[in-house]
């Protein structure tokens, strides 16, 4: 996506959040920042000198560092051994390079072991890990994309004290996000690029959720919440004690899916909570047929597909939008129609027989573009040349098109801007009325309470907890997330008035 | 809209050219070069190659080759669009000519009969050759790279040891050549007879029938779209109900089919029999034919035409008191060149196709915004 005219001002010593739709533009501008992106016009100027950055090494010359959003890191090394990969010159990779992580720890309050092995760590404490390694590199200025994203409620607010103590110390952080109740409590200035440009720039004294909002896509704000339960008492999907164990390369057998058992019956969404990686993901490719699991039986509509094949089960009416949709949802260098095709190939419109019916898939493929608000120059570009919010639709509507009678959505508004979300949601909506039962995984936990008509928190491979979603708030799920809570979970009043700071979404 | 979709595909058309012209060009070159340090004209040498390729007994020799090396370049493109690099393509035809061929001497059915059952034959054994691969690959992870490059090497074996007297083979009359019993005349196919310049092999016909197939079975069909994904993406090819391992036993298999048929031509239309002198090395050729088409069923058959005309045409060069070595060095230049130049017009392709459609996109929304401003 295409920038134009963007003109930001980031005073030394604050914190300025950048926001913005998916596909705004907000990506490409913090890759010119950082020297991934050339601009063809305009410039940059830090500290009052104009400067071009051809690699990211000129931008860590002149200060500026970079946490992505996907960590990286390697498991199998250490802190320390992290922190001075690619960067040995600087202090060595013994004593003195110790000295000085110890001090960057300290002075920033990041608390930062040196000599533990990544591997132990969980994800808040690689983010700062992560934060370290730029800091480490000499960086005055910090762009962080989208550093939430992957955090608990608790661990955002250790993540937020992280980020005033840089502000104090001096430095200047550049804060990616979507959610608009953190922007509001952590930034100083927040610039809201739309479509490529900036328009405008806030103090968030004196700017409600609804005014920011109203900024970045010129509309109402949308928002999760469900209407009237449209639940019924036939169940669609039911798990049995579905158990998974994967023995790794040290012959250590690694129970991954724990005795897992839930019914979701025909108009029922069912969410489940939890910190990535605590078996999320094999659940759902359980349920899809992409792993067998061991024990246990997966029921759909009164069919067992416990083994049954993934095609055997789309076709039976699973739809299913990954929670990678680069590696499981898309061919990237394929053109958008042939997009359309992947994972319905042996369905109407795709294919009559043992033919494909490129005429009607391509026709198709339009249709779904303006039913969805893809937008896309036209069907024939590859999916890689759409931003990330408009592939997403494209899945979207990919397999709602198929009337599905289960979908299965991982992260289904994971990057997507807060006008396709609402669309996204409504989507899901109208066909839960009509019976669509859901099983949604989300880290938005704002997302997963407004959908959802029965929560459950996974743990450890293990569903530890379930909750009202009419009463609970995001920070009581986060504690269970964290494995502190377990069993039925009641809302307790004291913690109720903070949950409506976060309804800004 | 249409007019920026048309204008992609144009361009994408032009950059699919691009590379395969970058990489002859840059032969050229280098050609050039060789020629100059070893102190002989490169001129010279073009114009004997232009003039001596485009004589008529030429064209026939060099459509005859082509036909075996697009049937090579086909098999090999069969596992490239996989994402699998069937280097055992070499051996798979060696041991599927040398059955084929025993059966054929074997046989003393009518033509009408034996023809198809030898073509049958060869087709089977490669794809049973390949197939040993593919198992390998999806109950055991073997890399189907190193798994064929030893059946190459068991294939050799196999072939010298069977194409002994008293075993599969027998000694030839003149004494100096063993080989497996030729083929009665009636198991021979038929040859276009051109005249002068020669015969033209009718093999030609099962070779573009193959390229029509390949081309309809790839981009038409339900299992070729399943293929096509797995080769693209593994795990959406996973996620979208294509059991992969299935698909990689299965495109082995095809692979090694086709694989059969490169000795066919040889052994139908020309040598009628197994010798020791049955060509070698072709599976190789057809990796390089594979990559030069851009595993496009046209992009093969200019590949494979090439390929002909270069080895036609260096031959004769040796005569005019040029090195021999001369074809080597354009077909190695080629084949590097192409590999390069793919991938960085892929690159470019796929950044500028980003580029394009962030602009249309910018310029509709502000076309639209526009629009708003004057109601």
């Amino acid at each position: 996506m295409a920038n134009k005219d963007i003109d930001i001002t980031v005073r030394t010593g604050t914190v300025h959040a950048l926001c913005g739709e998916n596909g705004a533009g907000k990506s490409t501008l913090m890759k010119i920042l950082y020297g991934m992106q050339q601009p063809d016009e305009g410039t940059i100027t830090v500290n009052g000198e104009t400067v071009t950055f051809h690699t990211p090494a000129d931008a860590i010359a002149r200060g500026i560092g970079m946490v992505h959003q996907h960590f990286m890191l390697a498991d199998n090394l250490t802190v320390l051994e992290n922190v001075v990969l690619g960067a040995e010159k600087l202090h060595g990779i013994g004593a003195k390079a110790r000295t000085k992580i110890r001090e960057i720890s300290d002075a920033y309050g990041l608390n930062v072991r040196p000599d533990v092995l990544l591997e132990e760590l969980g994800v808040a404490d690689r983010q700062r890990v992560e934060i370290l390694k730029v800091l480490y590199r000499g960086a005055k200025t910090l762009i962080l994309d989208e550093p939430t994203a992957v955090l608990v409620p608790q661990e955002v607010d250790a993540l937020f004290d992280n980020l005033r103590e840089l502000k104090a110390e001096g430095l200047t952080v550049i804060f990616i996000s979507h959610k608009l109740g953190e922007v509001l409590s952590v930034a100083d200035e927040i610039t809201v690029i739309r479509r490529g440009t900036t328009v405008g720039t806030v103090e968030p004294a004196g700017t409600t959720p609804k005014q920011l909002a109203e900024l970045m896509v010129g509309s109402e704000l949308p928002t999760p919440e469900t209407e009237e339960s449209t639940v019924t008492d036939v169940p669609l999907l039911k798990l049995d004690g579905l158990h998974l164990a994967q023995t790794d390369l040290d012959g250590v057998e690694r129970i991954i899916l724990d005795n897992i058992s839930f019914t979701i019956h025909k108009g029922e969404v069912l969410g489940i909570a939890g910190v990535e990686g605590n078996g999320q993901s094999e659940l759902v490719e359980a349920i899809m047929g992409i792993r067998d699991p061991d024990a246990g039986a997966i029921t759909l509509d009164g069919t067992d597909i416990s083994h049954a094949p993934t095609r055997h089960r789309r076709e039976a009416g699973v739809g299913y939008i990954p929670e990678d949709r680069h590696r499981h949802g898309l061919l990237l260098e394929a053109p958008l129609w042939e997009n359309r095709i992947l994972g319905h190939v042996t369905e109407k419109p795709n294919s009559r027989g043992q033919l494909l019916d490129i005429k009607a898939a391509r026709t198709d493929t339009t249709r779904i573009i303006e039913a969805y608000d893809v937008r896309t120059p036209g069907i024939d570009v590859t999916a890689a040349s759409l931003s990330g919010g408009n592939q997403q639709k494209l899945i979207v509507g990919r397999e709602m098109s198929h009337a599905p009678k289960l979908l299965i959505a991982a992260h289904p508004t994971r990057g997507v801007d807060v006008g396709a979300q609402a669309a996204i949601w409504d989507h899901i909506r109208e066909a839960r009325r009509e019976g669509l039962a859901v099983l949604l995984i989300s880290a938005d936990l704002d997302e997963l309470i407004g959908l959802s008509d029965t929560l459950r928190v996974m743990y450890r491979g293990r569903l530890v907890a379930d909750a009202d979603p009419a009463t609970i708030t995001p920070e009581e799920l986060g504690s269970a997330m964290t494995g502190a809570a377990t069993g039925h979970l009641e809302h307790t009043e004291a913690s109720g008035p903070e949950s409506t700071e976060d309804d800004a979404r | 809209m249409k007019k920026l979709t048309q204008r992609i595909d144009k361009e994408r058309l032009l950059l699919g050219i691009a590379a395969p012209l970058l990489a002859v060009v840059a032969a050229l070159v280098v050609t050039t070069l060789v020629i100059l340090a070893t102190g002989k004209n490169p001129g010279a040498a073009f114009s004997d190659m232009v003039t001596y390729g485009s004589a008529s007994d030429s064209q026939v020799y060099i459509l005859n080759k082509a036909t075996t090396y697009y049937l090579a370049g086909v098999s090999v493109a069969i596992g490239f669009r996989m994402n699998l690099f069937n280097i055992g393509v070499d051996g798979q035809y060696r041991i599927a000519a040398f059955f084929a061929a025993v059966l054929g001497g074997a046989l003393t059915t009518p033509g009408w009969i034996s023809i198809p059952l030898i073509i049958l034959c060869a087709m089977a054994t490669g794809a049973l050759w390949a197939g040993i691969a593919g198992v390998l690959k999806v109950t055991r992870g073997v890399s189907e790279v190193i798994s064929t490059i030893m059946l190459n090497s068991i294939a050799t074996a196999i072939i010298a040891y069977l194409l002994q007297p008293g075993k599969l083979a027998e000694l030839q009359s003149g004494g100096t050549v063993v080989s497996t019993k030729p083929l009665p005349e009636s198991s021979y196919f038929f040859q276009i007879d051109t005249g002068a310049s020669g015969e033209l092999w009718g093999f030609i016909v099962i070779a573009v029938a193959i390229g029509v197939a390949y081309w309809f079975v790839l981009g038409r069909t339900r299992f070729g779209f399943d293929l096509r994904t797995v080769g693209q993406s593994e795990p959406a090819a996973a996620a979208s109900g294509v059991s992969v391992k299935k698909m990689i036993a299965t495109s082995m298999l095809i692979s090694g089919a086709v694989a059969g048929l490169i000795g066919m031509p040889t052994l139908l239309n020309d040598s009628h029999q197994f010798s020791n002198d049955f060509p070698l090395g072709i599976g190789f050729t057809g990796i390089a034919i594979a990559l030069l088409g851009r595993n496009n069923p046209i992009g093969i058959a200019l590949g494979a035409l090439l390929w002909g005309f270069l080895e036609r045409t260096t031959n004769h060069l040796e005569f005019e008191g040029y090195d021999k070595e001369i074809l080597g060095v354009i077909q190695g230049v080629i084949v590097l060149c192409v590999v390069i130049a793919y991938e960085l017009v892929r690159r470019y392709g796929l950044k500028r196709q980003q580029q394009r459609v962030g602009a249309e996109l910018a310029a509709q929304a502000a076309a639209t915004t526009q629009k708003q401003e004057v109601a």
